[in-house]
């Protein structure tokens, strides 16, 4: 008990807990979304495709603040988003296929880029490669604050465009037909989700970020038949989960923090699928169960 | 007919898909305040038509005309009954949230739904015999009860213009009638219903206009003059003749 | 052999071996399950190793083809239940068992000396360093025979099942009136995926996997309709991008994975430019030249309807006509300017007419249009 207190009150603890309850907290709400409108695997894409962003921000100013860095994750991000649309656009390339292409090329080059940065005299790139596996432990208040003002103007715009980001993730076409600018409304949702991923990067790394996104929304998704409701649970779900995955890596030894939170993230959305209330797997089977020996009754009565 | 006697023209208008025509050289009155029936054979281009005249697609030449220019005043006075298919009914919402989305267009920007929407949503979901469905989640909906919400949807739009794309299919035949008679009774209130249909046997006792195309328009005008077998026969290039001989 | 050809020659038949399989990923849709799968091997390599002790066992190579196949399956199950998208099942699965494996990792450090950067990312500079030592004479970098191996089994499956995956691929239910279970050829391919992904991971890391099973044949579909051909021209892009992805990498000085994946994207974005047929630029110009051709149909439909009657001072008029098409004046001059050219109309009095020969025109394409 002393010991969770120390650790409840310790500066570094609070600090990462803090940083990963905001990740899960905006990840949840845009990451519902992204589900919603099935762009979950975008996340992916977009979360590799941020590497090279990285590194070229640091090879061409020199400076590794974190702002500097996830402006030029933000920058590769979108141009990978542009990428995978163009190609699926203008070829007969599956949407899939170009996704998959895309962000293994684009973190190639992220290699490429991470390793010239390394051969170059004095520069001192080491702690670029965190963004690939992410470290929590790594995270400063600065970062925090990066992470709160992103996150709040995040919330602002999906509190401020409720309305039409629930029509146009509903039906498209109808909110067209109803006047509504249907290029405004295709890409600033996107933008957002990018932007959130990009804000993650540090925390749990690209190759986890995606879980991030889509496993709380898909365990709210089972608990509520409200967006507004399914969007709060996710927000929830994915704070929860920084927090306890932040408790659990400080509180025994060699537990990293990303893949700790992913685990925690992930097994809610397992339990939810299971458990939930009429949608829930358990349910399902029980229903089976019944019909089936019903059934039987009735065939025995019969016969 | 005089100018104002029409609800919408289309002038010279030629769609295509990767400059493979859907819809040519299409001219096309439709009256104000009548049940139009647009009837065709399967990939005629009738979902088409009415997606150039809501504006959702672009038409490689030709024009739509309301007789006035597509202004925001003009966008309130136009509903819309997509094919209920078109969405994910798994979407976590409500009967009545769906139907509010029709005076989305009414708010604007920014502006939330609130007591006067509700109510009039409840209304509609009344008209519509869908009261008791207010608080369902969509996904427990029949197909019938799908088109109804849609059918609702457009109501609370409250506009002189309806376009509806296939709003009976999937539908039982009590629920084909009730729908029916809210069309009918829309027409009563000087509306216009454009509605795309599949069903033969039902275009006479349902509509008193109707437009037959087949990438061309092969006949348009009141029931009575036009629906008739040789008409059919050029639509359907023979099926028509049989169908119609079946009733 | 020098150490760069040793080099030069493992990365040929990597990228080759992982190129193969990587077509029928592509054809059926599956492109992200690759991206999974090279992900979770990680989990069945740390966990084969906790039961053998021996990063040299092949159990290992069994425990991470095994792990591509529950991937795979799991995803399956959440997808069956309906209640997640495709998509987000796979995102779901992977990176809990990557997140698995990197806990495990981190926390059995001391008895693991498994590197996840090297599983990630990959070092092929140093793959001629473990030699392949056959009675005391030296013959040649190990994994020149091991990527080799992978490479005769790829082939090998490829030629004795090519008619089953072709068909499977093309039409699964022909298949499976014609006694070829779909699944069992499905879950077959998933475990040549798993086994060719955990045979490259070594040499160029699992994110790159990735790279060269889905490049090189998306680079071949848009040259080529031909099964046959698009495993020929795969294969060939991924030799051609394994040697200059090398050569780039020694000539910049950076990472070998890194630059190969980067020229597979670049041999891609050239093709996806300049390819005959399917590439961008001869597509816009074609889509242009039938822009154009339309648009001469549209105006010759324009006069036809309005010719002979009252309306046709106003609506087929020089002058006017571009008010009653909705065209402004550049495209209305593009499209006359053609058609008087070649005599299928001419202007009388500032009225267009169809001549006899546009007449003629018309009327095929008319025909054509409502065959």
């Amino acid at each position: 008990m002393e010991k969770l207190f120390a650790i409840f009150t310790d500066y570094t603890f609070q600090t990462v807990a803090l940083g990963s309850a905001l990740l899960g907290l905006i990840s949840g709400v845009l990451g519902s979304f992204a589900v919603l409108r099935r762009q979950s695997l975008l996340g992916d894409g977009v979360s590799h495709a941020a590497l090279p962003g990285v590194v070229m921000a640091f090879l061409l100013t020199g400076i590794k603040n974190t702002e500097i860095l996830l402006l030029g994750a933000l920058l590769t991000g979108l141009l990978a988003t542009f990428f995978i649309m163009g190609i699926v656009r203008h070829s007969r390339i599956k949407f899939d296929s170009a996704l998959a292409l895309v962000m293994s090329v684009f973190f190639g080059l992220g290699l490429v880029l991470l390793t010239y940065s390394q051969k170059l005299p004095n520069a001192n790139q080491a702690g670029l490669n965190r963004f690939i596996y992410g470290q929590a432990s790594t995270l400063l208040q600065r970062d925090i604050v990066l992470m709160g003002v992103c996150g709040f103007v995040l919330l602002l715009f999906v509190v401020l465009f409720w309305k039409e980001f629930k029509l146009f993730s509903f039906d498209p076409e109808f909110a067209a037909s109803l006047g509504f600018s249907t290029g405004k409304l295709n890409v600033l949702p996107s933008f957002l989700i990018v932007l959130a991923i990009i804000i993650g990067l540090q925390t749990v790394g690209v190759v986890l970020m995606s879980a991030m996104l889509i496993a709380p929304a898909v365990a709210a998704r089972q608990w509520s038949h409200r967006l507004w409701l399914m969007v709060c649970l996710a927000a929830i779900f994915g704070a929860l989960s920084g927090v306890i995955g932040t408790l659990l890596s400080s509180s025994y030894a060699g537990l990293p923090t990303g893949p700790v939170i992913v685990v925690c993230v992930t097994l809610i959305a397992a339990l939810s699928l299971l458990v939930a209330p009429r949608r829930g797997i358990l349910h399902r089977i029980y229903l089976r169960r019944k019909t089936r020996a019903y059934i039987e009754s009735e065939g025995g009565g019969v016969s | 007919m005089k100018e104002k006697d029409f609800a919408v023209r289309v002038h010279d208008l030629s769609v295509a898909y990767d400059m493979k025509p859907v819809l040519w050289d299409i001219d096309l009155s439709i009256p104000r305040g009548k049940l139009v029936a647009i009837v065709g054979p399967n990939g005629a281009g009738k979902t088409t038509l009415i997606k150039v005249m809501l504006g959702l697609m672009k038409p490689v030449s030709g024009a739509v005309d309301f007789g006035e220019p597509m202004t925001k005043k003009l966008r309130k006075q136009i509903a819309y009954v997509p094919q209920s298919g078109s969405v994910d009914w798994d979407f976590p919402t409500t009967v009545l949230d769906v139907v509010m989305m029709g005076r989305y267009g009414h708010l604007g920007w920014f502006t939330r739904p609130g007591k006067a929407e509700k109510k009039l949503a409840l209304d509609m979901l009344e008209k519509v015999g869908m009261q008791a469905f207010a608080s369902r989640q969509i996904s427990q909906l029949s197909g019938g009860q799908q088109q109804r919400i849609f059918l609702a949807r457009a109501l609370i739009q409250q506009a002189d213009i309806y376009f509806m794309d296939e709003p009976f299919k999937g539908v039982d035949a009590q629920t084909e009638r009730s729908l029916v008679a809210l069309l009918k009774d829309l027409k009563e209130q000087g509306k216009t219903v454009v509605v795309v249909h599949h069903d033969l046997q039902t275009v006479e006792d349902y509509f008193d206009w109707v437009t037959l195309i087949n990438l061309h328009v092969m006949a348009n005008g009141p029931v009575k003059e036009v629906f008739h077998e040789e008409n059919l026969a050029r639509t359907y290039g023979g099926r028509g003749l049989l169908l119609k001989g079946a009733q | 052999m020098s150490a760069s050809a040793e080099i030069q020659l493992i990365a040929v038949i990597v990228s080759v071996s992982c190129a193969l399989p990587g077509v029928f990923l592509v054809m059926r849709k599956m492109s992200m399950m690759s991206d999974s799968i090279t992900h979770t091997i990680l989990l069945g390599i740390v966990i084969a190793f906790f039961v053998t002790h021996d990063l040299r066992s092949p159990i290992l190579i069994v425990g991470a083809a095994l792990m591509g196949v529950i991937t795979v399956w799991l995803t399956e199950i959440l997808v069956k239940s309906r209640l997640v998208s495709e998509d987000s099942a796979i995102g779901i699965v992977f990176p809990l068992l990557f997140s698995i494996a990197i806990i495990l990792i981190t926390r059995y450090a001391g008895t693991v000396h498994l590197d996840t950067d090297s599983v990630l990312l990959g070092e092929l500079a140093f793959a001629p360093f473990e030699r392949m030592i056959v009675r005391g004479v030296d013959i040649g970098a190990k994994a020149i025979y091991t990527s080799g191996v992978l490479l005769l089994i790829n082939l090998i499956l490829l030629i004795v099942f090519y008619k089953e995956c072709k068909i499977a691929t093309f039409d699964p239910m022909l298949a499976a009136v014609l006694g070829f279970s779909p699944t069992l050829i499905h879950y077959g391919l998933m475990s040549v995926v798993s086994l060719t992904a955990v045979g490259a991971f070594e040499a160029v890391g699992s994110v790159l996997v990735v790279a060269f099973m889905i490049g090189p044949p998306v680079t071949a579909y848009l040259l080529t309709d031909n099964l046959s051909l698009m495993l020929l021209f795969s294969a060939g892009f991924a030799a051609l991008s394994g040697v200059l992805g090398y050569q780039l990498a020694t000539f910049l000085d950076v990472s070998i994975a890194g630059s190969m994946a980067l020229t597979t994207g670049l041999l891609f974005a050239i093709v996806f430019v300049f390819a005959p047929h399917r590439g961008l630029i001869s597509a816009l110009l074609r889509k242009r030249k039938q822009r154009r051709e339309f648009a001469g149909y549209t105006l010759l439909t324009h006069i036809w309807h309005h010719e002979g009657k009252p309306e046709e001072r106003e609506e087929n008029a020089v002058a006017t006509i571009g008010k009653h098409l909705r065209w402004d004046e550049k495209k209305l001059r593009r499209t006359l300017t053609p058609l008087k050219a070649n005599g299928k109309v001419a202007v009388v009095d500032g009225v267009i007419k169809i001549t006899s020969k546009g007449r003629e025109d018309y009327r095929q394409f008319v025909e054509q249009l409502l065959s």
